[in-house]
Parts: C-alpha cells; sequence; structure tokens
C-alpha cells in the first residue's frame, strides 16, 4: 500500500467511531465493537461469538459465570439497532462447541430468534460448530460471496486476495506511556480482512504471532478495538506478548 | 521467673544442656511447663534466643515419655513455617539434639521440594515430627483419610508467625489449625515469634476461642539496639531515592566490619546500590546482590558463600527479612527509609544472632524528607515502640478454597463445619449468610442466574452432608491448593540467534517490563542489559555493557511508612527545638519552609496552593505513605474536575502530593474537597474502573478456585490466565455486582492496594485542621515533590489516549 492510498483510507474514519477502507476494492467499515459494516450491501457481519462458552466450562468444573451469551447478544443487538442490516452474518464459531445450541436458555433463543425478523440471517459454520444451528432461523452456508469479497470462517493459507475471515481472534498489543494495551483488533493489508472476536468470553491471539505468517502480502495494519472508536496502527508500534 | 524453679527438665535433657556448658532458659522451661499443662501458648523472643528449641522442647520430653505402643502411631507434632528453607533448616537443627540425647524419635521435612517416593512414605509410616509449610498442610487436610492421619497429633508449632497471620497464607492457615483441633481434639498449639507490639493479637488469631486461652510467654528483652542515623559529608538531597550521595561513606563502613546486610526497599534500588558499591570497590571486597528477582541457583550460591563466611556485604531486598541464621553479620545498613520500625527491628536483628550483645545499625536517609524519616525510626527503636497491626478478618476466597477442601477429603454437615471455621481466628465473626454463600458459591459458582445446577462441584448426599462430585474434580482441587498468587513473572534471557531463547539470568514482573520497550537499556542481576523483544514467557536481552541505562521511573518504596512512624516524623518536623539536632541542610530548610510560608503543628496537613509556568499547583502534606496519596490524589481529581478547575495531572511520593490545574485553586473550599464522603460513590466508581480491581479480582479468581491455575497436562500461564480473568470481570461486573468474588476483590483492592483505611483515617484525622498557605511560588517543602513530575504519567482514560496518539502518529507520518 503506497502512502497515498494509506491517507485515503485511513481518512475516512465513519461518523461512528470505525474505520472505512475498501478490502480488495470492496468499501467496508471497520466498527469499535468489532462487527464489519459492508455499507452498498447492508450487510453486518460478526464473526467467532463463541455462544455458551461458559456453561461450557462449567460443565468441565470451572464454573465461569453464565452470563457470557446473554452478554454477547446485548452487543449485538445494538449493533442491530445502530445500522439495521438487510443481512446479518454470523462467520463461524457462533457456538462454542456442538451441544451449546441445547444449553441456550428459551430467552437466548428467542433473542437470537427475533434478530431475523425482517432480514437474512446467514450462519457460516466453522470448526466448533461444523453443523451450524439446528432449530434457530436463518441459512446455512460454507462461504459466501459479496461483490470482490468472500466470507468464510477460516481464513485460506496463503494469500487470499478478498477474503473475509475470522477464527483467529486477532489481538494488538501496544507499549506507549509507561504501560501496555492489548485489545481485540481487525487485521488487514488492504486484500484480506481477519475479524476480531465478537463473543464476551472469547480470547485473542496476538497479531505477532506465527499463525498469522504468510496471511499477508505486506505487514497488516492492525485496527484496534477502542471504547468509542476504533483506532489503526501500524505494525512497527505492536509488540508481541 | 518462678515458673524456671517449678519445672524441672528429665535427666536426659539435663545432662545435655550441661554437656552443652548450657542451662536451660527460664523461657524454655515456661514453655515446657505449658506443655505439660496442656496449654496453647505463644512465644515472644528476640531471634537467636533458643525459641526453636524452646517450641520443641515440651513435644520431645512427652515422646520419650510416653509408652510403646502397640500399633504405629500417626504424626505427634507438626511444625510449620513460612519458608520451605526454613522448614529444612529447622529438622536439620532438631537432629542434633536428638542424635546427641539419643532419643528414639523421628523427624522429617516435607515441602514442595519433596521426592515423592519419601511423600509416599511419610504417608504410609508417618514420623513422630513433621516439618512442612502452610501449603503442604492444606493439602494434607484435603486427603482422604487426613481425619486418621492426624488422630494421634499432639501439638502443632508455628514457626515466625508474626509474618503469616496478616495474610491471605495465614487465614488457609488458621482454618487447617481448626480442622487439625477437630481431628485432635487435645492438640496443643504453640506460636513462636519475634518481638512484636500487640501479642494480644497474635493470641487471639492462634487461639481456638480467645486470646486468653493461649499463655503468654515471653524470653528475656536483649538489650536495645544501637542505631545510627548516616549524616553524609555531601549535602542532603532534595529528592530521590538512591542515596548516591552518600555511597563512599557506606563502602568506608563496609571495611571497617565483618559482615554487613545492606538492606533497601525495592529490587532496584538494590541493582543500583550494587552498581555504585562496585565502581568504589578499589580493594575488591567480596560484596554480592541478593534479591527476589534473581534466579534461584543465583540466590543460593549467595545464600551459601554468605553462611561461609565469604562475603563482606550483601545488598537484599525484603528476601532476607527472614531466614537462616548466618555466623557473622556485625552490621544492619538500611538504605532510603525505614519506612516502619517493625520492620527495622527485624532487619536489625539479622545482625548478631547473640542475646547478649546489641545488634548495630545505620540508617541512610535519601532526601531531606527521609532524614526526618530515619530520625523518627531510630527514636522509635530505642523506646521500644513499634507499628500496631490492625486485627485481621479472614478473607472469602480463601474460605471457598477451605471448603472445597473438607469436601475432597471428607462428607461435611454444613452447621458443624460452620460452627468449626469460627473456631479460627481471623473467621470468629464470619455470618451464616456468607458462609451459606461461600459454600453455594463452591457449589455453583453462586450466579443470580441459576443454570449451573447440574454442574455442582460439590452436592449434598442423601444424609444432608456435602461432598465433592467425583474423583477428577477432587485432583484439580488438589492440584490448585494454596493461598500465594505470585505476579505473572517472564524469564529474563539471553537473546540467541535468530531470536531463540538462552540462559535465564532472572525473573521480572510483568508490570515491569511494560514499562520498557525493544531497545531501552535496564540495570538487572548487577548487569547493564538491552531488552530485545518480549515472547509469551521470556524477555530477550544482551549485555550492554558501559551504556547508561533507563531507570525505571519510580524507585519509590513498595512499603508505605506506618501510621505510627508518620505521626513521629509530623510531630518531630513541627518543633522546631528538635531541627539542630538535625544536618544542616535540613535544619536550614525547615527554617526557610517556616519564612517562606508554614509549618502545621502535628494535628494539622498543610496545604500550599501556588502558580508556576501557566498551571496552578495545589500540594497537600498528609505523610500518608504512596499508595494512599495516589488514591487520595485520584478521588481529589475527580472532585475538582466536576469544580470545573481542569486538573491537568498529580503526582506522588510517600510525604505528599500534588496536583496541577487549568485554572487556580486557591480559593476552594478544603475542608469540602476533603470530606470523608468521597469515599462513598466517588470511590466505588473509580475502583470499578480501576486496573487494580481487575488484579485482585484475578487473584481471588484463583484463590477461591473459579479459575484453576493448573490443569491435569500443563500450567495455564499467567498472561492467559490475566487475559480471560479481565473478561470474566467485565462480564460479571455488569450482570452480578454484588457476587461473592467481586466483594473480596473489593475489600482487597482497598486494603492492599489503595490503602482505603489509611484515607479514611487520614481524612477524619485532618477534618478542620487543613492550614492552608498561598503562595506566589514553589516553597521549600514542595520542591521534592516538583521534581518527581514528569517522570509519572498522569491520570484518566490512558488506555485509550495511548490508542488514539499512537494512530494520531500513524495519520501524520502518513500525511507527510
Amino acid at each position: 500500500m503506497n502512502a497515498q492510498a494509506l491517507k485515503e483510507r485511513l481518512f475516512a474514519t465513519s461518523p461512528c467511531g470505525g474505520v472505512a477502507m475498501a478490502i480488495n476494492g470492496h468499501p467496508v467499515v471497520m466498527r469499535h465493537s468489532g462487527a464489519l459494516w459492508l455499507p452498498v450491501e447492508r450487510m453486518l457481519v460478526v464473526a467467532d461469538l463463541h455462544f455458551e462458552k461458559g456453561s461450557a466450562y462449567a460443565a468441565r468444573g470451572q464454573l465461569l459465570p453464565p452470563y457470557d451469551t446473554g452478554e454477547t447478544l446485548t452487543r449485538l443487538e445494538a449493533e442491530v439497532a445502530s445500522v439495521s442490516p438487510a443481512t446479518l452474518v454470523f462467520l463461524g464459531d457462533s457456538f462454542h462447541d456442538g451441544q451449546a445450541e441445547d444449553r441456550l436458555s428459551l430467552s437466548y433463543a428467542d433473542r437470537i430468534a427475533a434478530l431475523a425478523t425482517g432480514r437474512t440471517l446467514i450462519w457460516a459454520v466453522g470448526n466448533h460448530d461444523a453443523d451450524g444451528p439446528r432449530a434457530l432461523p436463518g441459512e446455512l452456508a460454507d462461504e459466501l460471496t459479496v461483490g470482490t469479497l468472500i466470507l468464510r470462517h477460516e481464513p485460506e493459507p496463503g494469500q487470499q486476495p478478498g477474503e473475509v475471515a475470522g477464527h483467529l481472534h486477532p489481538c494488538a498489543r501496544l507499549v506507549g506511556r509507561g504501560r501496555a494495551v492489548r485489545r481485540r483488533c481487525f487485521a488487514t493489508d488492504g486484500e484480506r480482512l481477519i475479524l476480531p472476536a465478537f463473543g464476551a468470553y472469547a480470547g485473542g491471539l496476538n497479531l505477532r504471532d506465527r499463525a498469522y505468517a504468510g496471511l499477508f502480502a505486506r505487514p497488516p495494519l492492525a485496527v484496534a478495538l477502542g471504547k468509542d472508536r476504533a483506532h489503526p496502527l501500524s505494525w512497527a508500534m505492536l509488540g508481541g506478548d | 521467673m518462678a515458673a524456671a524453679a517449678l519445672t524441672a527438665l528429665p535427666d536426659r535433657f539435663e545432662a545435655w544442656f550441661a554437656s552443652r556448658g548450657w542451662a536451660p532458659r527460664a523461657h524454655q522451661l515456661e514453655m515446657v511447663e505449658a506443655g505439660r499443662a496442656g496449654q496453647h501458648s505463644l512465644l515472644i523472643a528476640p531471634t537467636g534466643g533458643g525459641k526453636t528449641l524452646a517450641g520443641f522442647l515440651p513435644s520431645l520430653i512427652e515422646l520419650t515419655e510416653r509408652p510403646p505402643a502397640n500399633s504405629p502411631r500417626g504424626v505427634h507434632t507438626l511444625y510449620i513455617s513460612p519458608l520451605k528453607a526454613l522448614a529444612v533448616d529447622v529438622e536439620r537443627n532438631l537432629m542434633t539434639p536428638i542424635a546427641q540425647m539419643g532419643l528414639n524419635i523421628t523427624a522429617e521435612s516435607r515441602t514442595g521440594d519433596t521426592g515423592e517416593a519419601r511423600k509416599q512414605r511419610q504417608r504410609a509410616k508417618p514420623p513422630d515430627v513433621l516439618l512442612t509449610t502452610p501449603e503442604q498442610l492444606a493439602l494434607f487436610c484435603a486427603w482422604e483419610g487426613a481425619r486418621r492421619y492426624f488422630e494421634d497429633l499432639r501439638c502443632v508449632v508455628l514457626d515466625e508467625i508474626h509474618t503469616l497471620w496478616p495474610s491471605k497464607r495465614g487465614d488457609l492457615l488458621a482454618l487447617d489449625l481448626a480442622r487439625l483441633q477437630q481431628f485432635a481434639p487435645a492438640m496443643r498449639r504453640v506460636g513462636l515469634s519475634a518481638t512484636v507490639d500487640d501479642p494480644d493479637m497474635i493470641r487471639g488469631w492462634l487461639s481456638p476461642t480467645d486470646a486468653e486461652a493461649v499463655r503468654l510467654v515471653r524470653g528475656p528483652p536483649g538489650p536495645l539496639p544501637q542505631v545510627e542515623v548516616l549524616i553524609s559529608e555531601d549535602r542532603v538531597p532534595w529528592a530521590g531515592h538512591t542515596a548516591q550521595h552518600a555511597m563512599a561513606e557506606v563502602y568506608e563502613v563496609i571495611k571497617r566490619h565483618n559482615t554487613t546486610l545492606i538492606f533497601v526497599n525495592t529490587r532496584f534500588q538494590a541493582e543500583f546500590a550494587f552498581q555504585e558499591l562496585w565502581k568504589l570497590n578499589d580493594d575488591g571486597l567480596a560484596i554480592a546482590l541478593h534479591h527476589g528477582s534473581l534466579a534461584a541457583e543465583q540466590r543460593r550460591k549467595v545464600e551459601s558463600a554468605m553462611a561461609r563466611g565469604d562475603l563482606r556485604a550483601v545488598v537484599c531486598t525484603s528476601t532476607l527479612d527472614l531466614g537462616i541464621d548466618w555466623g557473622d553479620v556485625d552490621l544492619v545498613i538500611q538504605l532510603a527509609a525505614p519506612k516502619g520500625a517493625s520492620r527495622m527491628v527485624q532487619r536489625i536483628g539479622r545482625a548478631n544472632h547473640r542475646l547478649d550483645e546489641p545488634s548495630k545499625a545505620i540508617f541512610v536517609p535519601a532526601n531531606r524528607f527521609e532524614v526526618l524519616e530515619c530520625q523518627a525510626a531510630r527514636e522509635a527503636i530505642a523506646e521500644n515502640a513499634f507499628d500496631p497491626e490492625p486485627q485481621r478478618i479472614g478473607a472469602l476466597d480463601v474460605l471457598a478454597q477451605h471448603v472445597m477442601g473438607c469436601a475432597v477429603s471428607e462428607p461435611f454437615d454444613m452447621l458443624e463445619l460452620y460452627d468449626e471455621v469460627r473456631s479460627a481466628g481471623p473467621y470468629r465473626d464470619l455470618s451464616w449468610e456468607d458462609f451459606e454463600a461461600v459454600v453455594e458459591f463452591v457449589s455453583t459458582g453462586g450466579y443470580a442466574l441459576r443454570t449451573y445446577d447440574r454442574f455442582r462441584r460439590i452436592v449434598k448426599n442423601a444424609d444432608g452432608r456435602w461432598t465433592v462430585r467425583n474423583a477428577q474434580t477432587a485432583q484439580r482441587h488438589r492440584m490448585n491448593v494454596g493461598a500465594i498468587v505470585s505476579p505473572a513473572v517472564l524469564a529474563i534471557r539471553l537473546a540467541g540467534r535468530g531470536g531463540t531463547a538462552g540462559r535465564k539470568i532472572g525473573e521480572v514482573e510483568e508490570g515491569y517490563l511494560e514499562m520498557l520497550e525493544p531497545g531501552d537499556t535496564f540495570i538487572f542481576a548487577g548487569g547493564v542489559w538491552k531488552l530485545q523483544a518480549v515472547t509469551a514467557t521470556d524477555a530477550l536481552v544482551s549485555p550492554a555493557p558501559n551504556k547508561d541505562p533507563k531507570l525505571p521511573s519510580w524507585g519509590g518504596s513498595k512499603f508505605a511508612i506506618s501510621t505510627f512512624l508518620a505521626a513521629k516524623v509530623r510531630r518531630m518536623m513541627s518543633d522546631p527545638e528538635t531541627w539542630p539536632s538535625l544536618p544542616t541542610d535540613v535544619c536550614e530548610w525547615l527554617t526557610v519552609q517556616q519564612d517562606k510560608s508554614l509549618i502545621p503543628t502535628p494535628d494539622q496537613m498543610l496545604l500550599e496552593t501556588y502558580p508556576r509556568g501557566k498551571r496552578h499547583f495545589l500540594v497537600c502534606y498528609p505523610f500518608d505513605g504512596r499508595l494512599a496519596h495516589t488514591t487520595l490524589a485520584m478521588l481529589l481529581t475527580r472532585r475538582l474536575d466536576r469544580m470545573r478547575v481542569g486538573p491537568l495531572g498529580f503526582v506522588v511520593n510517600d510525604y505528599a502530593l500534588a496536583i496541577w490545574s487549568l485554572k487556580p485553586m486557591d480559593d476552594l473550599d478544603f475542608d469540602s474537597l476533603f470530606d470523608e464522603d468521597m469515599l462513598g460513590d466517588d470511590l466505588e466508581a473509580w475502583l470499578d474502573e480501576s486496573f487494580m480491581m481487575k488484579r485482585s479480582f484475578k487473584g481471588c479468581a484463583l484463590i477461591s478456585g473459579l479459575i484453576e491455575r493448573r490443569m491435569p497436562g500443563g500450567e495455564k500461564t499467567g498472561r492467559q490466565v490475566t487475559f480471560s480473568t479481565d473478561l470474566i470481570y467485565d462480564v460479571l461486573r455488569r450482570h452480578q455486582p454484588d457476587h461473592l468474588l467481586l466483594r473480596t476483590a473489593r475489600i482487597d483492592a482497598a486494603s492492599g492496594m489503595i490503602d482505603v483505611a489509611r484515607v479514611g483515617q487520614m481524612l477524619t484525622r485532618i477534618k478542620g485542621s487543613i492550614l492552608h498557605s498561598r503562595l506566589d511560588h514553589v516553597s521549600p517543602f514542595a520542591v521534592p515533590i516538583m521534581l518527581e513530575i514528569g517522570k509519572e504519567r498522569v491520570g484518566g482514560d490512558a488506555a485509550d489516549m495511548i490508542l488514539a496518539e499512537a494512530a494520531d502518529e500513524l495519520i501524520a507520518e502518513a500525511l507527510s
């Protein structure tokens, strides 16, 4: 990416605190919630919600607070209310495991179903929820083509222009003013994009980890999630864990 | 003492004392008498007074006098030490009289380092005397069959009890004592302590009922230590914590003594002093360094060189406050402020472990306020007056761990366990509601949203007793026993080729490295290093000889000056008659302060306001320590913000705090600004947002068993735990702010990390006694704190500001 292109992209900070740019030529907005907004298609994309992660741990003896699903849903409902998408895409690992849907309380299931009112729900499937939901409304997909973009859960190895994926839970670590800040982030080289995890209990994998090696044509830009805006950070600023 | 005349030792023991050329001391005989009477006891004696032997004598006598048994017997005496090394050392020391008297008594230690084979054997065939640590005892208590194992127990000896009781480790120990007492009702509790101000507090903690049930035995007081304050030839600096100005004099003193222990308050001061002393070390004296971040192997090397008498001096931190006796230490130097009289007496006690000669110590103040503090500490020691400790209230996360341990060991009845728990000193006032909440937490997590009933960790049997759900849950509990949460540490390693990790040099807390960036240089383990990179578990460094290191910005003490000492300092400062006894520069400084501003009385708090540059300053002098001052400054800036004076930043040190703002603060109503109500909503609001809550929540989550540190098949690293507990904290706070663990974390943060109690006391003390001095420019008192500005970061929403700045930088770069 040359300086001119970078400037155009970075200057396009959207009024909602998101960062607007083009991925493989297609306009997107990276929202500070961690959701991706495709304005042309009015499509909202969220990755790695990991519903019922808390109860998955509880079943194995670590009684994490059972509030993660409700928390994730509340955030998602706020995003949906603020942009009114025509399509809502879950980019895989929406459920923490194969039984998670059965553990959902009725009220949560109702709230998820309510998101389908007046719009299309698309469940791209991931490694944690390979079969997709059974009882909830919406369509299942392995991947989804939108203009010059292709949306799928897990990034394919090598460079994949136009791919929008999740799975890796990227996060950025920055040191400044005597302390370090670690935040979830989007990661992109302008050609492909990896979304941060949206789920309340989803952990993060540092963008400097070798799991990201070979995915980007050049050192990627991290767009870190802040309190009320997203912050673009250059690769050189980032530290390992 | 009357007791001495009444008690006679068995012949074998008398003969042994005589063969060593000793006579039993009065306090040793009194302990034997207490043992014969079946009384709990607390022995307070200075170091070197034959304290440990006094603790064991009653057991040794009882063991030799008891009739032979038909079947193998269990442990008779359990010895608990705060340090692994001490348990092993005492085992050695105890074997000497046993061997010399030819007693048929077995004594063995058991620590985390004891081999599996030996542990198995100890379980099958218990020794008469078992020496161990609080963590091992907690594990014992979580065994199936713990009750039978300890049914013959007659005595528990708690060594260095003054360091154990006021902590979560102490809470856990108190609960385990209560458990043991159920197993063995005849068991006597014996505490051994160095000199403390308030023995009744420890008696109450130790006792199964009340302080009266514990017999107090005192050793001879010993001569008072000789303490000097080093008045340097050089000018005493205005600010700073390194005492660099006095290093040449310190070196000369080392030369004149056999072995000197040099105590400092932080490991960075230790590194600094070590460097400075070696710069002066033309005689090539063997001067070593000892602090908690050095690799264990390196620390052991220093310790054994010390034991051999090969060293002339060791620069050390609180790592050497306790521990094994060393031969020939004849001087203790305290570099920088002592912070509390009791801690100083402990440290000074490390010199000269002979009862009849006074220990010798020199205090070296690093700045002008510290001169006052050192003088005050010297006087306190001469008057034999110490810092009082508050009563300990048992933590609920520790109780949760204990309840789980009980269920793992054998099914329990809730009412019986409640009574047992309340026989532990720190839990004497535990309410039934809190106890119920803890049991519910252990079982289901204690969530208002009751979805985990099917995942209970402990379940109620048909007979109404609670038991662990399955063997796997029990195993996982045993792997996670203990109440010490160490901060996440990174190993410091030499960087190898291609970024690989080489030899380990030591460990540092994660927080320290967060302040450095790759390329920065720092002092560690007596050398200068350049940080190359930080990986998940290691900090990779390369040697950077002859480089001026970038020192950490904070050099203060992690200990707060004690309330008691602070009051003494305030008194000394307010009394011009004492000033001439101080160094000339300090006396002058106080006199000029009197001329240009004001000197407060001991009950007043001085508050100065003045403009400087384009800013307006408010400086006040509560003398309550960094921690309390930081909390106060955070709360004051919130208020000043609401009063629209535009506070921009603040800085604190141990004696004062300064806040600067856009608008003048001279005409504010200071009484209402410092009103006690700031400890209400303002505190709550600030605390919930602060990283300190996250840190203490993490500790509570680990201790209570919500998060397991060790899982079968590998340990989670501290970093992964940090991250997930932060997420859990955020979610829990929003959905159930009164959850048991949040309550516990709030109490911890308020006491340990932000010292709310101290702020509260201060606000009460200064109510109606604020002495305002309106000035045109900075006063002599304010200079030290003004010099600290620029070293500290300002408050506010720092994390997001860092992100925003970094982003702005990138934009500026892209636009250029």
